[in-house]
């Protein structure tokens, strides 16, 4: 466990979770990412703007974030475009059929013990764990 | 709807994004570490359970307080999901998505926060994605028709 981040890990979790309570408190809507991604795709009318509202705040966020302390987004693992492409387009398909990821499911469903989110969870968790799993034993960790 | 709506939701997700690159999760050797297990305990690296755990503690109480209450601050209705079966669909897309997490190490939230921060490769998985999310849209309309 030597690349165990406790408190910043905590300290980031606590302000996800603080972020999805105001979306929650003042607007009653869940703070799905692929939620809000899908319905930002999906139709055009008067319940796209806070979607896409909300998207731009995190790429903004990325930004700002990124020019300033570029040590958050390394990226070491070995991964091509083509297993990136495969990987985009079955986190796609998955959440959108599976009405949800790690923040819809996982912060908010939890949250509200909701069994669909805890099969949800348990089943996407032991999946990208077999997933990492047959990426280090058959492809020596890069892919 | 509202004036403030979309600077409330602009808001909310700077701040969603702050807290993702704080946790680690935006750092894909992070995500996978978590369940990386091939040195056994030596490679496994906890912290995205101390992420949704963090979250969930603060959601947990704003949520029944907000539940209690039956309408939010500054919207008519809570927009909650209502579905209550576990089916084949859920459970198909929990194990697509899961591939999809193992194989690129982003999830939505942390690719498209590193697509803002310039990262190429959060811009390929996200193309992908977004590719990935029309075409269930597109097929399931197709069915819902049929």
């Amino acid at each position: 466990m030597h690349n165990f981040t406790p408190i910043p890990s905590l300290i980031g979790g606590v302000l996800i979770g603080v972020a999805s309570a105001i979306l929650l408190a003042t607007h009653g809507r869940i703070a799905g990412i692929s939620g809000i991604a899908g319905g930002a795709l999906r139709y055009p009318t008067h319940e796209r703007s806070w979607r896409l509202w909300f998207l731009a705040g995190l790429l903004v966020g990325g930004l700002a974030l990124g020019s300033a302390f570029p040590e958050l987004f390394v990226n070491s693992i070995e991964r091509s475009i083509p297993a990136l492409v495969v990987a985009g387009l079955l986190v796609g398909v998955g959440t959108q059929l599976g009405n949800g990821c790690t923040s819809g499911h996982g912060i908010c469903g939890l949250s509200r013990f909701s069994p669909r989110s805890f099969a949800a969870v348990f089943t996407f968790m032991a999946v990208a764990a077999g997933t990492v799993a047959v990426v280090n034993a058959v492809f020596g960790g890069s892919i | 709807m509202f004036k403030r709506e979309p600077l409330l939701a602009f808001a909310v997700g700077l701040l969603f994004a702050i807290g993702l690159a704080i946790s680690g999760m935006t750092q894909p050797a992070k995500v996978v570490g978590f369940f990386d297990f091939h040195e056994g305990l030596q490679s496994w690296d906890p912290s995205l359970a101390l992420v949704m755990g963090g979250g969930v503690l603060v959601y947990l109480p704003v949520y029944r307080w907000v539940n209690k209450r039956g309408t939010p601050l500054y919207a008519d209705a809570l927009r909650l999901p209502t579905k209550n079966r576990i089916d084949l669909r859920l459970l198909g897309g929990a194990v697509l998505f899961g591939i999809g997490w193992g194989l690129g190490g982003f999830c939505p939230g942390p690719a498209l926060t590193s697509v803002g921060a310039l990262s190429w490769k959060a811009l390929v998985m996200v193309a992908g994605m977004a590719a990935g999310m029309w075409l269930e849209q597109v097929i399931a309309a197709r069915v819902a028709k049929s």
